[in-house]
């Protein structure tokens, strides 16, 4: 299953400047580890212990997972997996 | 005080003063640092009361160093002892009505996005832009169109038409967004990484929020430089909760004020209750929520400040509560029927959680108790609609006659 997973300007840093990262994974939690297996300067910035941090937030498709299955949510052949801080609005 | 650095709320680590609002160590939110040695509090009170009739007299704590130009300048709003209220309560308490619909475009965002477009000329963008539930529309484009700039104002393309209207006549790009207002915010925050614009509430987003200490410095200054001993507020995103108890511990800390922090109450609609329900569940994050509730303007989902507004109402021995629809409705009827003042559907919700900690015993005797409401009635009309009966006669006294003779005759 190839995955096109967004990263946030503010970490292209870790991915050597790639805005877009494509890689294979049937959920999105296979997805993600996917991308920190090939920039692993991502993981912690993202999880803590096995989990997303709390200001993390990740959608597929323009969905927040959270309404899914969380990391648990099936990914088809040719999503798109947007990472994106909480932080914003209100 | 001298303005210092971002910090992240999270992980503290610091960063560069500019257009940024998250950290990208661990995604926490940024908030502005000051330096706070070097204030004396004689000096800043005396500094306080020369300064001008609105926010800007609070500019030695908002995040410049000096005061910046503001050709439309909320703030100083009125505090308002509602005695009718507490008495149609049952309340042996002062109550206070902080009524912040009396700004610029009719509620409280004009702190915030005053000091953010302050913020976004003093950085040199030329465009602002917001994700808005509504009163962050209005007041994004009245404010951009005072100070000359261009803007792009995002919202539901479902809201209350009289917060469209009040947003068009400022001559913004307004865009309606077919989708909610996390679908909104979730846009501008994508948008914000490609677009060379200051989005008051993303990439703007740590200098707007501590416009809304300023609510908390105009409180204790009209109280006569007291605090309350409890503060009822609404939450969207909780960031005016959590700024109201930033502004009343600096404070504190500076020795402007004295005594304990106040309580803090916050305020959800049922249809909307992240926050709420956190605090009842006891959970240190909140679960997004789709909005279904009339207080459109508290209808975020997924809020941002979400887990500080939690422990700040825990820390606080406070409480975080949601009322219903009609109980919103209720509220706005029972505070325009005691007070003489119309606020929206968040002022519904506000007034009805108070009403609800009256019901419960939770407001002590002679407690001082100050309500924020945070909008004005005007512009969600709808939701006092059919909430009460015109009389409709000719014009001559027995027409007149016919329809009130039962209450002469009494």
């Amino acid at each position: 299953m190839s995955v096109t997973v967004k990263i946030p300007t503010q970490l292209r840093a870790a991915t050597g400047g790639e805005a877009e990262v494509e890689v294979e994974g049937a959920t999105v939690g296979a997805v993600l580890d996917a991308v920190f297996d090939a920039h692993g300067g991502l993981r912690e910035r993202i999880t803590q212990d096995g989990d997303l941090r709390r200001f993390v937030n990740v959608y597929v498709s323009g969905e927040d997972i959270r309404f899914q299955q969380g990391l648990e949510t099936q990914i088809d052949d040719g999503a798109e997996v947007t990472i994106l801080p909480a932080v914003a609005g209100g | 005080m001298s303005i210092e650095s971002l910090k992240c709320k999270e992980c503290g680590s610091s960063f560069e003063l500019g257009a940024n609002y998250f950290c990208e160590n661990c995604f926490g939110p940024l908030e502005v640092s000051y330096d706070l040695s070097g204030l004396d509090a004689t000096e800043a009170k005396r500094r306080i009361q020369a300064g001008s009739q609105g926010i800007w007299r609070y500019a030695d704590f908002l995040p410049f160093e000096g005061r910046p130009g503001d050709p439309l300048e909320p703030g100083l709003t009125p505090l308002l002892r509602a005695d009718r209220l507490a008495e149609a309560l049952d309340l042996d308490a002062e109550v206070w009505i902080k009524n912040d619909a009396a700004n610029p475009t009719h509620s409280f965002k004009d702190r915030v996005v005053a000091v953010a477009v302050a913020k976004a000329r003093e950085l040199g963008f030329g465009t602002v832009a917001c994700a808005s539930t509504g009163n962050l529309a209005n007041a994004v484009a009245a404010h951009a169109a005072a100070a000359g700039l261009d803007s792009y104002v995002f919202v539901p393309a479902n809201l209350e038409e009289q917060k469209l209207l009040a947003t068009g006549v400022y001559g913004t790009n307004l865009v309606g967004v077919r989708g909610n207002y996390d679908d909104v915010n979730r846009l501008c925050t994508q948008l914000a990484e490609t677009r060379p614009w200051a989005f008051v509430n993303v990439n703007l987003r740590p200098y707007y929020a501590e416009g809304s200490k300023t609510l908390a410095y105009e409180t204790a200054e009209q109280l006569g430089w007291e605090l309350p001993d409890r503060v009822v507020c609404p939450i969207a995103s909780g960031s005016l909760f959590t700024k109201l108890g930033r502004g009343f511990q600096e404070w504190l800390d500076l020795g402007l004020l004295s005594g304990e922090m106040p309580i803090f109450n916050g305020a959800q609609a049922l249809g909307c209750s992240p926050v709420a329900t956190a605090f009842a569940e006891g959970w240190d994050v909140c679960r997004p929520q789709k909005p279904d509730t009339i207080a459109k303007s508290l209808a975020i989902g997924d809020p941002a400040d979400g887990p500080y507004a939690v422990e700040q109402a825990r820390r606080s021995g406070g409480a975080i509560d949601s009322v219903t629809d009609q109980e919103i409705r209720e509220g706005i009827k029972l505070l325009a029927e005691t007070t003489g003042i119309f606020t929206e559907t968040a002022g519904g919700v506000t007034v009805g959680v108070l009403k609800k900690l009256a019901e419960r015993g939770d407001v002590g005797a002679g407690e001082r108790v100050v309500v924020y409401l945070t909008g004005e009635g005007l512009k969600t009309l709808d939701a006092t609609r059919d909430t009460f009966q015109m009389h409709e006669i000719d014009p001559s006294l027995d027409s007149f006659e016919a329809e009130f003779r039962q209450e002469v005759a009494v």
